[in-house]
């Protein structure tokens, strides 16, 4: 408890709620978090080491993470990019229909990803709307790992979106009059004065992106194709190990993808935090 | 007083640019959800919407959502003010261990949940030994809906109160308001949209789930059906107007709270006009 | 004004749907059929039989309730502590999964006759109208230009069917020459254009996404989706060789008992080999054993030889093992 106490004293808060928020933050994570883990973990207790790299490196295996993680970095990239654009139009600019655009960043979160993901390989497959403008142009979607990529970018989108955004609604008119009265252009402005701002916020939620896309299951699988070695995701790995009731296996799958996952959100964090304390000059 | 990108140009070419994408990308998934939906008409698409199953699908999912949203937004308002206005050993670790839910496929999320509190679980055991059925009922619903959603509104909160920083409130505690007061009165109006936001995504997100619940339910018709497990039932059986309808139901509820939230905007907007 | 309105239309939805299943509950007893995913409107029709015949019969008013899902899924429930009291299912291996962890009793196969498998299947190609790549026989699909769709066997025991089906041809066809049948299983699933998680998926790529020149899948699903669909755009081909897909039944004792429905459970599934309930079936494609309705419905069944998964591969458990197993034969003809 004096220890506690030093901490606090130690980075000079005056802010009280310490004891109360830890209380709460630390019992939830535990009772809804890392309780459930344990049971992953109880799991692999049951596999030697070597019985853990033989499932995790099979081959077929090895080739989904190759396919997931490819898939998932060029949907990454397309919402950053698409993601920024869109939280930069909702927040700057008046225009009709604006509401209704503001809208429709949440529906990929509500809608169950497996229609998600039948409504995407309806659209893109030969016979579909998209499908039949593509088809011609030599661009096939459905049944390729770009299938993949577009139904892991529709699915992440929202993160990019509603994580830029309140930051960008959040920074004071007077940040760009004063980039702009120096006289700079647009872009160099943007460049040099926004983007430092909201650079944490569109690094972390292309993070979240990255990451949900790795897991995703249910919006994919209708429209890769599943073919083996070539479009079958690792998602897709954990579920076939499940239907043979294999939970160790299917366990030490999702142990791969977990550990991944959290190593990347961990460097996220503490990337954002020395950033952060550098913009504010050592607070933070 | 000129602002970045508010030249016409840039301006014009921005916005045509969002909306042909979006349009593209996320309208175009929408329009084909109702035009199935309605493929065969009004009467049945209203005649699949008013079935007993479904109108009891509906209920259990807003009852879920309904519950999983206080929940969430206590625990995100508590992490977040934890995270960003004190620095202690493992700050990084905690805030990345709110993580783990997006890091976790929904299905194995589904799958720990009934590992533990399951039959053969330890929690389980004992829990049946007292006849007390957690998993394959709504609580078990609830239960993983919550490990899902979690993460949304601190994620929300804590970027925007880190670039804020605690300087208002420091001045609030200084000059002798009470925690809560300064939470209320300086915090609160700072992160309200921040906080609507998570809200939204959770509440999406709830409504939406399917991995997780799918394995923690039973898919009891009647029962434990939510919305996304009885429109997946109906696909299966080939009733594609129903299934559809089901989503377009679920598009709806994402568009409804969406409408909400943009009317709580306009009256807070009105009354800051007014003050 | 617009939050409190969600919140009364919320609570509204949910006191309609807590009288709903109130209702159910109230004083009735109530049945738990844990079902397979595509069998909803099956024991939809069958249910309220049932319950007119035990009122009759018992003066009982009693509910059933129905939960549908994969075959797998559904005995991963079960063994996790949902309480069904029966189970109807697609795969002989999903039950035996209960038997093996004592919920269902060792002998099942014997409590019911027919192998507890009231009505059964088989595996069945539907293909484009006039039957383009003149596709009869399992042989005719390993051709060149044929493109296949068929649900993944890993995930699905559809698929795993079609899979036992084609190499138990190819075990006839060659003799039992190993290094034959492997060139043809190899062959065989090249050709395989999508594999969907299952045969709904595979259905949706045959149909609507246009992929492939034959659907491969149970008899009763191919003749339901081409009366789904359109029978004049579709031809269902019933190959003169082909597998017994068993739907067996089993009453989940331990659940059937806490629940106090034993007789219930028992009777509900003694029903299903009914002469009504099998005329039922078969108007659903399913093939039964009675012989009145065989006879009734000849024509809808053309004849074929049926191979048995016990007389050409041992068992269940040693198909699992060595086929579809991590590993196994599956795995090393997809192998590149």
């Amino acid at each position: 408890m004096s220890q506690l106490a030093t901490w606090r004293t130690g980075s000079t808060r005056v802010l009280p709620g310490f004891g109360l928020s830890m209380g709460i933050s630390v019992l939830f994570i535990s009772l809804v978090l890392l309780l459930p883990i344990t049971g992953l973990f109880g799991q692999l207790a049951g596999l030697s080491f070597a019985e853990y790299w033989a499932i995790i490196t099979e081959g077929r295996v090895v080739a989904s993470y190759m396919v997931t993680i490819g898939a998932a970095a060029v949907a990454a990239i397309i919402n950053a990019i698409f993601g920024l654009l869109l939280a930069w139009v909702l927040v700057r600019y008046e225009f009709p229909g604006k509401r209704l655009l503001d809208a429709l960043m949440d529906l990929p979160f509500a809608l169950p990803t497996a229609v998600a993901g039948i409504t995407l390989a309806t659209l893109y497959a030969s016979s579909g709307w998209m499908g039949q403008l593509l088809e011609p142009l030599g661009f096939q979607v459905a049944y390729t790992w770009v299938g993949i990529a577009l139904a892991m970018a529709f699915t992440s989108i929202p993160f990019v979106v509603r994580t830029v955004q309140p930051v960008l609604e959040d920074l004071p008119a007077e940040v760009d009059e004063a980039a702009m009265s120096l006289g700079a252009t647009d872009g160099v402005a943007f460049r040099r004065v926004i983007l430092p701002h909201i650079w944490p916020a569109l690094v972390t939620g292309t993070g979240l992106a990255f990451v949900r896309s790795l897991g995703e299951f249910g919006a994919i699988i209708f429209i890769a194709g599943n073919m083996p070695y070539e479009t079958e995701i690792t998602a897709l790995m954990i579920f076939v190990k499940l239907q043979e009731y294999d939970y160790a296996g299917a366990s030490a799958i999702a142990s791969v993808v977990l550990f991944v996952s959290l190593a990347l959100l961990l460097a996220i964090n503490v990337w954002q935090g020395r950033f952060v304390r550098r913009l504010h000059g050592g607070k933070g | 007083m000129r602002r970045i990108g508010d030249a016409p140009v840039v301006r014009r070419l921005l916005i045509g640019a969002a909306l042909v994408l979006s349009a593209l990308f996320l309208l175009l998934p929408l329009v084909a959800i109702f035009a199935q939906a309605f493929s065969e008409g009004v009467m049945v698409f209203w005649a699949n919407v008013s079935n007993t199953f479904t109108l009891h699908a509906i209920g259990l999912t807003l009852m879920i959502a309904l519950l999983t949203i206080p929940v969430c937004l206590v625990f995100g308002v508590a992490l977040a003010w934890l995270v960003t206005r004190f620095s202690f050993p493992g700050r990084r670790i905690l805030q990345t261990l709110i993580d783990i839910p997006f890091a976790v496929s929904p299905v194995v999320a589904g799958l720990i949940y009934l590992l533990l509190y399951g039959r053969n679980g330890w929690i389980g055991t004992w829990l049946d030994g007292h006849d007390i059925q957690l998993m394959f009922a709504w609580p078990g619903i609830l239960m993983v809906t919550i490990f899902v959603t979690c993460p949304f509104v601190a994620r929300e909160l804590i970027p925007l109160m880190q670039a804020q920083g605690s300087r208002e409130e420091e001045a609030a505690v200084t000059l002798g308001a009470s925690g809560w007061t300064t939470f209320r009165r300086v915090t609160l109006p700072n992160i309200r949209w921040a906080l609507l936001y998570g809200v939204i995504l959770t509440n999406a997100r709830a409504v939406g789930e399917f991995g997780a619940v799918s394995v923690v339910s039973g898919a009891i018709r009647g029962q434990t059906n939510t919305l996304p497990l009885h429109l997946e039932q109906l696909y299966q059986d080939y009733n594609a107007v129903g299934a559809f309808a089901c989503a377009a139901l679920l598009a709806f509820i994402a568009l409804l709270t969406l409408a909400a939230k943009a009317g709580l905007e306009w009256r807070a907007a009105r009354r800051e006009a007014f003050a | 004004m617009a939050l409190p309105t969600i919140f009364r239309r919320s609570l509204i939805a949910i006191a309609l749907g807590v009288t709903v299943s109130g209702s159910a509950v109230a004083q009735e007893r109530e049945l738990l059929n844990s079902s397979y995913d595509i069998a909803r409107e099956l024991f939809a029709a069958i249910n309220p039989e049932f319950q007119a015949w035990w009122q009759e019969e018992h003066g009982e008013e009693i509910a059933i309730s129905q939960s549908h899902g994969g075959s797998s899924a559904q005995a991963r429930a079960i063994l996790q502590g949902l309480r069904a009291d029966v189970v109807t299912f697609n795969q002989v291996t999903d039950v035996q999964v209960l038997a093996d962890a004592g919920l269902v009793a060792e002998d099942w196969q014997d409590a019911f006759e027919n192998n507890a498998s009231p009505y059964y299947s088989t595996t069945a190609f539907l293909v484009r109208k006039g039957n383009p790549k003149g596709i009869e026989s399992w042989d005719d699909l390993v051709q060149e230009d044929v493109e296949m769709v068929f649900p993944n066997p890993k995930t699905s025991g559809n698929g795993r069917y079609t899979y036992l089906a084609a190499w138990g041809f190819a075990e006839n066809e060659f003799d039992g020459d190993e290094e034959q049948i492997e060139e043809f299983m190899s062959t065989f699933l090249a050709n395989v254009a999508v594999f969907d998680t299952g045969g709904r998926g595979a259905t949706t790529s045959f149909i609507e996404r246009e992929i492939g020149d034959v659907l491969i899948s149970f008899e009763s699903e191919v003749n339901n989706i081409r009366s789904e669909y359109g029978s004049d755009d579709y031809e269902v081909i019933v190959p003169p060789v082909s597998i017994l897909a068993e739907f067996p039944v089993a009453v989940v004792g331990e659940n059937a008992e806490r629940n106090g429905n034993s007789d219930l459970a028992q009777s509900y599934l003694e029903y299903l080999y009914t002469e009504e309930t099998q005329r039922l079936l078969a108007g659903f494609n399913y093939r039964v054993h009675n012989e009145a309705v065989v006879e009734e419905f000849a024509d809808q069944f053309p004849e074929t030889e049926l191979l048995e998964v016990d007389d050409v591969f041992g068992s269940w458990d040693e198909v699992m093992e060595t086929h579809f197993g991590s590993g196994g034969r599956l795995d090393q003809l997809q192998r590149r």
